[in-house]
């Protein structure tokens, strides 16, 4: 870092856009020299109170089409806010390119430093290099797909009704975590490669042919596969994308119905990696906008009360309460987050032998930013905790885990940050920020063809752990009537292939043709 | 990299989905706020505020894992004294409420409160109510007249034109009486100059053109650009707009047998009448007249506040209003309201008077009028018994059932007068036509 002493960016506390853009300068200049990061380019809208309220209401979006939920989301903020329960965060950050960051006129100029560090740096780095935004999110086309889809939603009112698309859009809203795909899927083949495959297949038979086979006996019955296999390969079963499902079989769906099932699915997708790297996220942004502020207190760019006021509100974010604390609300994604990063950076500085023990690939590298870079790029966070997490760290925190099971009258704590605790505390940190753990596995296993047509869904329940139960019936009812025929959800012990619950609905009031033409 | 300053763009972005949950939530919000109505005080009646509804009413369900049940790990920081092994009991409620990640979603709040503007607070108190015989059916002249617009005139001040018109029609026509185009002069022009240049002045292709020429300027002067047959002027017209304000006559009885209690009740419903005016007309004025058995106007805390003592004569607050009237709200420009609250005393012999002023003054020049009688917290009330009908509502009640205008009702207790109020305003689908003025 150069040690060139600088111009002070600001003083005081006011700012208008000539310092905005000084301040910008100066950040990227970090940034991109020191950090070196990889960003969309940036757009910055200064916003007021009021706006940060509406965007808060459509997740952030800056269009959405509407829905009463959306309007609930804005009452209740707006309460929370004039009562002064809660604060306004200082900023926003779109997953987009251009990647627009919203910052508040209330802000002070050192919040504005900082805010620009943190979202339109920190954020824009991670959202345009980790893996799952990379693999899930189009950050060119999400701008324009929302005005499609504000569109698309407005017309369909106009032409359908506003009771039936709201109907339809609460439906959708109730399903919408189960409108995802989860993993890659297959892609399909292109003819080259299809050809290949072909000759490849051709060559392994060649090569293991033997004439022996051909004396066997015929099996009596050969008769293709078992149905329930035909089916579940028709439809593409078992399926976990609900929404997916409906939009591609639901029998009496309109096109307009499927379009929006698909207009809410493909939205709910590109939102999906957001919890599942919360803690990675936040983190980088908060170690990225603290090492961008203290480069620049260093070169004196700013003032030594711009720093403290940074300091001031960078550990307010970053504060973690114990957990016999009345403050404790689980654990603070962005203290988290920055821990783990700053420990990496100092295994990579100076490791102990412990730290080469359980790192070595990355103990003493000596090059701290292109590992954090690598780890921002790769992870997620229940892959990056099951990996980073140091024993310093747990024993800094001083973490222990308590274990709830269901068969004990007490709770136990199953470990502390002792030397058989570690692995232990570092294996339920990662699950507990595991997408696959906490969110229920639920799939659509089977359709009855040949009776009546319901549809059969399977909860695949992990230790122990039920589906709420009211809130369970009352998807399942918008489910039915959906899909407009019986709907069955068992949740079953995968082990023990045991029914623990079952759940039915049938259709009331279904979204299907008949029921909406006079 | 761009800044840019959206603190200017129009606000109330969440306005349509605000709206949408308000309409969603109706019938919640509505009991909410007609639930509200009983713990506020009539001064803050009009203000906005927070209610609350039941959770459930505007719930979004989504397929999640219940709270409770199941074998649990929770990795929390800041360990003190444990070691592995120890126990803690379960915290009491159950599951594992308390100190899991979850814990405090999902369930515990059963309500959800909110802000409600004023505007909306009172749109969903006074929904479906409307006032009777809402406008004056005479008009005043100067105030009340409006302007709007109403297609275009050949004639009209010059602030007036309509520029698009004017040309339009100014273009048509040329276009009509083929006016020629500048460009066209100009281009004989460029060849007159190109062929005198050659230096043969007298050629018969330059006098050709020159003769075209002149043909054109003249042709161009005759066909002026804008003639005064294509001017047009935007037209308004007149509107008469019906009276936009009100008086309200509070009159009240303030003799001895009148209890706080039902100063309370008749305060209540003054307010509800005052706030259900304020919001169809413009202006509302309103008077108080107490009267015991002489009357005066006086301000809303001696109304109120004050006591007097002295006998009841009902009919001196009539006659004070009808010389109020007189002095200073003609009829003919106001809507006036009357609200009477008694116990409904009079000395025996006014009653004829009181009588006659209020069918034969009061009624024609009233827009409405209601009388409330407030009964005492404590009286008796025994269901199938008929209440003693006093003197006031026996002398009222023959003109009530001669004339619609007049509406009486008899309330005990606080929680009554919103009822009564909305029964009295309830929309009726159809209402008799009242008598002319």
């Amino acid at each position: 870092m150069s040690a060139r002493r600088g111009q002070l960016l600001f003083e005081g506390q006011d700012w208008d856009f000539d310092t905005i853009q000084r301040i910008y300068d100066s950040v990227s200049r970090v940034a991109e020299k020191d950090l070196k990061l990889d960003t969309y380019p940036n757009q910055i809208e200064v916003i007021t109170g009021e706006q940060m309220l509406d965007a808060y209401s459509s997740i952030g979006m800056p269009l959405f089409y509407k829905h009463w939920s959306f309007g609930k989301q804005f009452v209740h903020n707006e309460l929370l806010y004039r009562k002064g329960v809660s604060t306004l965060s200082y900023e926003m950050v779109i997953n987009s390119n251009p990647c627009i960051s919203y910052i508040m006129e209330e802000n002070s100029a050192t919040m504005q430093t900082l805010v620009i560090a943190h979202a339109a740096f920190g954020h824009n780095h991670f959202f345009k290099n980790n893996y799952l935004f990379k693999q899930w999110t189009d950050a060119e086309g999400i701008l324009d797909y929302l005005e499609f889809a504000k569109g698309y939603v407005t017309s369909c009112e106009e032409r359908y009704g506003q009771a039936a698309v709201e109907r339809l859009l609460d439906a959708a809203h109730a399903l919408q975590r189960q409108g995802v795909h989860r993993s890659p899927r297959r892609q399909r083949l292109d003819l080259k490669a299809e050809e290949r495959r072909e000759t490849e297949r051709h060559l392994n038979q060649e090569q293991i042919y033997n004439d022996l086979w051909r004396t066997l006996p015929r099996p009596r019955n050969s008769a293709g596969p078992a149905p329930i296999d035909r089916r579940q390969a028709l439809l593409d079963l078992p399926q976990e994308n609900i929404l997916y499902f409906l939009e591609k079989t639901a029998p009496r769906l309109e096109p307009w119905q499927r379009e929006i099932l698909r207009i809410i699915r493909l939205i709910s997708q590109y939102f999906y990696p957001q919890p599942q790297t919360k803690v990675m996220n936040e983190g980088a942004a908060t170690y990225i906008h603290h090492r961008i502020m203290t480069a620049l207190h260093d070169r004196g760019e700013l003032s030594d009360g711009a720093y403290l006021e940074f300091l001031h509100s960078h550990t307010n974010v970053v504060y973690q309460p114990m957990f016999d604390s009345p403050h404790y609300g689980g654990l603070n994604p962005y203290a988290l987050g920055l821990a783990v990063f700053e420990d990496i950076a100092r295994i990579c500085m100076e490791p102990t032998e412990e730290d080469r023990e359980w790192f070595p690939d990355i103990a003493g590298s000596r090059d701290p930013d292109e590992v954090l870079k690598d780890v921002w790029a790769n992870y997620r966070d229940e892959s990056f905790l099951g990996q980073f997490v140091s024993p310093r760290l747990i024993r800094k925190w001083r973490m222990f885990n308590l274990a709830d099971r269901v068969d004990e009258p007490a709770l136990e704590v199953d470990a502390i940050h002792d030397e058989r605790g570690y692995r232990k505390i570092r294996r339920a940190l990662a699950r507990q920020h595991d997408v696959g753990w906490r969110d229920p596995d639920i799939q659509v296993v089977d359709v009855d063809l040949a009776g009546d047509r319901h549809l059969i869904l399977q909860h695949n329940v992990v230790s122990g752990v039920l589906l709420a139960a009211a809130d369970a019936d009352s998807v399942l009812q918008h489910l039915a009537d959906l899909w407009s025929y019986d709907v069955v959800l068992r949740e079953v012990d995968p082990g023990s292939g045991k029914v623990l619950k079952e759940h039915r609905a049938s259709p009331k009031h279904p979204h299907s043709t008949s029921a909406s033409r006079p | 990299m761009h800044i840019i300053d959206r603190r200017l763009n129009p606000g109330g972005k969440s306005l349509a989905n605000r709206q949408r949950f308000l309409r969603r939530a109706k019938a919640l919000v509505q009991r909410a706020v007609r639930e509200s109505f009983k713990d506020r005080s009539i001064k803050d009646l009009d203000r906005g505020g927070e209610i609350s509804i039941v959770r459930d009413g505007v719930h979004e369900p989504t397929l999640r894992g219940s709270g409770t049940g199941g074998d649990r790990d929770y990795v929390l920081p800041g360990n003190k004294k444990y070691v592995e092994g120890d126990t803690i009991p379960r915290p009491i409620g159950g599951g594992s409420g308390g100190i899991g990640p979850d814990a405090g979603t999902g369930s515990g709040e059963d309500e959800f409160r909110f802000m409600l503007t004023k505007e909306e607070y009172l749109s969903l108190f006074l929904d479906d109510l409307e006032l009777p015989d809402l406008a004056k059916r005479r008009l005043t002249s100067t105030e009340s007249q409006g302007q709007h617009r109403a297609g275009y005139t050949t004639s009209g001040s010059p602030a007036n034109l309509s520029v698009i018109r004017t040309m339009r029609n100014s273009l048509s026509r040329r276009i009509a009486l083929k006016r020629p185009r500048p460009e066209e002069i100009a281009r004989i022009d460029e060849e007159i100059a190109k062929l005198e240049l050659l230096g043969d002045a007298e050629a018969e292709g330059l006098v050709a053109l020159r003769k075209e020429r002149d043909r054109l300027v003249a042709r161009n002067r005759r066909i002026s650009y804008i003639d005064p047959i294509d001017l047009r002027y935007r037209r308004n017209e007149p509107t008469p707009k019906p009276v936009a304000q009100a008086v309200m006559f509070c009159l009240m009885d303030v003799s001895g047998s009148m209890t706080e209690h039902m100063k309370d009740l008749a305060k209540r419903f003054f307010a509800l009448l005052h706030l259900f005016l304020t919001r169809y007309y413009r202006h509302v004025d309103i008077v108080f007249i107490r009267h015991t058995d002489l009357a005066e106007e006086v301000d809303e805390e001696t109304f109120f506040y004050s006591q007097e003592t002295g006998g009841t004569m009902v009919s001196t607050a009539l006659e004070e209003m009808l010389t109020i009237v007189s002095k200073r709200y003609d009829p003919n420009e106001w809507n006036i309201y009357v609200a009477q609250a008694s116990d409904g005393d009079n000395m025996q012999y006014d009653n004829p008077k009181a009588a006659s002023l209020m069918a034969d003054s009061i009624i024609p020049l009233s827009q409405y009028v209601a009388y409330l009688e407030v009964g005492r917290e404590e009286d008796p009330m025994p269901s199938g018994s008929v209440p003693r009908r006093s003197d006031l509502w026996q002398t009222y009640e023959g003109i009530a059932q001669a004339n619609g205008r007049l509406a009486m009702r008899k309330v005990w207790h606080r929680r009554d007068i919103y009822p009564v109020f909305r029964e009295l305003f309830h929309r009726r689908e159809a209402r008799q036509p009242g008598t002319q003025v």
